[in-house]
């Protein structure tokens, strides 16, 4: 006999159903008890928008482009990330900087174009682990609804960190060395 | 008088009418929101407070879809379809005793619309004519889904019909007419049919799921093989007019579920009840109580049991049924007759 990979499984008979068995009533009134008894159960529903289950302070959400402590934007369009991506979701143009840029562009050659589309995207965080300037990272925030597929595609306006609210990622970095963080 | 008697028919017609359709449109909301609460969801709750405005949300999407007739359709027959179910599922309610008199504003009503002497029948007469809307639906279409439901639905309501006709036998030799005010009246208090006739509610109530192509006897419309079998190709109001025609049947089943076998308007202790007026209302609300408790189980059957295989549906009808029924009516006819001569 053939080795059970699992111990459920159950010799099937062919026997007779019993009077009890064969008028059905009993078995629909045990089933009827037993959707009655889920009728009064706590429902598992989360009402979504407005309440929302907790999610880890390390999650992978929308994605942020991080300034430096200057406010400077740290990419500089090296194209590792979208190399990196496995869902080919990101794009980049590159531009270099000019005199009197220097307080907007950390190094001498920037994203002109950033744009990640939110749809192909698939939040694996490896753009993040690719970047070696620190200024892509993965946010707690959850991609909000569109109604087009065009508004999925987010470009810098959407991407960039704001200078006035800065976005704390030191939990997403928890994982580099001191003297990487630097 | 005659004048009078019009305008209060008249009324009551409308007000029943608009009653019938008001739980017709709730019990979408209702089935939904059992549905949901038997497998632990929360159902619809967006519109408006608990989502109580979901019917009507639905409604206005059902009229603003697009209307389609497929062009390889009888077109007159296929909008028929809908028209019939529609009608036949509306016409029962005149029979039905929803209370005995109501008083308003001084006036006394009584709450039957037509008191017809053969009203059981009527019912039953009207309840297979929907059978029609079905198969003209479903046969208009020119689409073999919809064929294949529309005649699963006339084979098994003929089937059911029969076992349902003979159990209503039974009720009407031990009342002795066919008379639903009658029927009614007589089961005063907690003398209710159901005491006598337990096989026969069951046969009964079995029947009426069938009849009402509620699961789990809705082989017509079988999504999962038949794809929504005679409405396949309905879209629109139309399709609401079937969908909508099910659950007023729903609700007429449930009506005379609790007439012919729980008392109708009587409820226990209605004797100690003085005036006539919060007694006419009293009545009206048990029988309405009734129907909606007999809807959920209704709703409560179809979220429980799994649908019939179609052999196994005709094996039950025709094997099963039909001969208890049978017995139930013999065994009726013995202890009536044995009544009658020893009394």
């Amino acid at each position: 006999m053939m080795q059970p990979l699992t111990n459920r499984s159950k010799q099937v008979v062919n026997k007779e159903m019993t009077f009890m068995e064969r008028i059905y009533l009993p078995a629909i009134l045990k089933g009827m008890a037993i959707t009655i008894s889920h009728f009064f159960k706590k429902k598992a529903t989360v009402q979504y928008p407005e309440v929302q289950r907790p999610i880890a302070p390390v999650y992978r959400g929308k994605h942020v482009l991080k300034r430096d402590d200057q406010g400077r934007e740290r990419c500089t369009a090296c194209g590792l990330c979208a190399v990196a991506c496995p869902a080919e979701a990101i794009t980049m143009v590159a531009a270099e900087r000019n005199k009197g840029e220097e307080h907007l562009y950390r190094e001498e050659k920037y994203a002109a174009v950033y744009e990640i589309n939110q749809l192909r995207c698939i939040f694996c965080g490896l753009c993040e682990e690719a970047c070696p300037k620190e200024a892509i990272f993965l946010t707690d925030v959850i991609t909000p609804v569109e109604t087009t597929r065009d508004n999925f595609i987010y470009g810098k306006d959407k991407l960039v960190e704001p200078l006035n609210a800065r976005i704390d990622v030191s939990k997403r970095q928890s994982w580099r060395t001191p003297e990487q963080q630097s | 008088m005659e004048a009078a008697l019009l305008i209060e028919k008249s009324i009551l017609v409308l007000v029943i009418l608009g009653i019938t359709l008001l739980i017709a449109t709730y019990s979408t909301y209702a089935e939904r929101k059992v549905a949901a609460f038997l497998q632990d969801r929360q159902g619809p709750n967006r519109a408006g407070v608990f989502g109580l405005l979901q019917p009507i949300a639905d409604a206005g999407k059902m009229f603003f879809k697009e209307d389609l007739i497929p062009a390889a359709s009888e077109k007159w027959l296929f909008i028929m379809g809908p028209g019939i179910a529609m009608f036949t599922a509306c016409m029962t309610g005149a029979a039905i005793p929803w209370g005995t008199e109501l008083h308003v504003f001084g006036y006394t009503l009584n709450m039957q619309i037509a008191d017809i002497d053969i009203g059981i029948l009527y019912v039953i007469g009207f309840v297979s004519m929907g059978v029609y809307g079905i198969m003209i639906g479903g046969w208009a279409s020119n689409n073999k889904y919809s064929l294949y439901g529309a005649i699963r639905a006339s084979s098994q309501m003929i089937s059911y019909e029969l076992a349902m006709g003979l159990s209503i036998i039974a009720v009407v030799m031990m009342t002795g007419t066919l008379s639903l005010k009658e029927i009614a009246a007589q089961q005063h208090g907690i003398n209710w049919n159901i005491w006598y006739q337990p096989i026969g509610f069951i046969i009964f109530f079995t029947c009426a799921l069938a009849e009402c192509n509620r699961a789990p006897f809705d082989l017509p419309e079988c999504e999962s093989e038949l794809i929504g079998g005679y409405h396949t190709e309905y879209s629109s109001m139309k399709l609401g007019f079937y969908l909508f025609a099910e659950y007023i049947n729903m609700f007429i089943s449930s009506a005379v579920i609790a007439t012919l076998y729980f008392g109708g308007y009587n409820f226990p202790g209605m004797d100690l009840i003085e005036s006539p007026a919060l007694l006419g209302w009293l009545q009206f609300i048990a029988l309405f109580a009734k129907i909606f408790f007999f809807i959920f189980v209704f709703m409560w059957i179809r979220w429980t049991l799994p649908r019939f295989r179609y052999d196994q549906l005709m094996h039950l009808g025709w094997k099963s049924l039909i001969p208890l029924a049978i017995i139930n009516m013999l065994i009726t006819a013995a202890v009536v007759l044995l009544r009658n001569q020893t009394f």
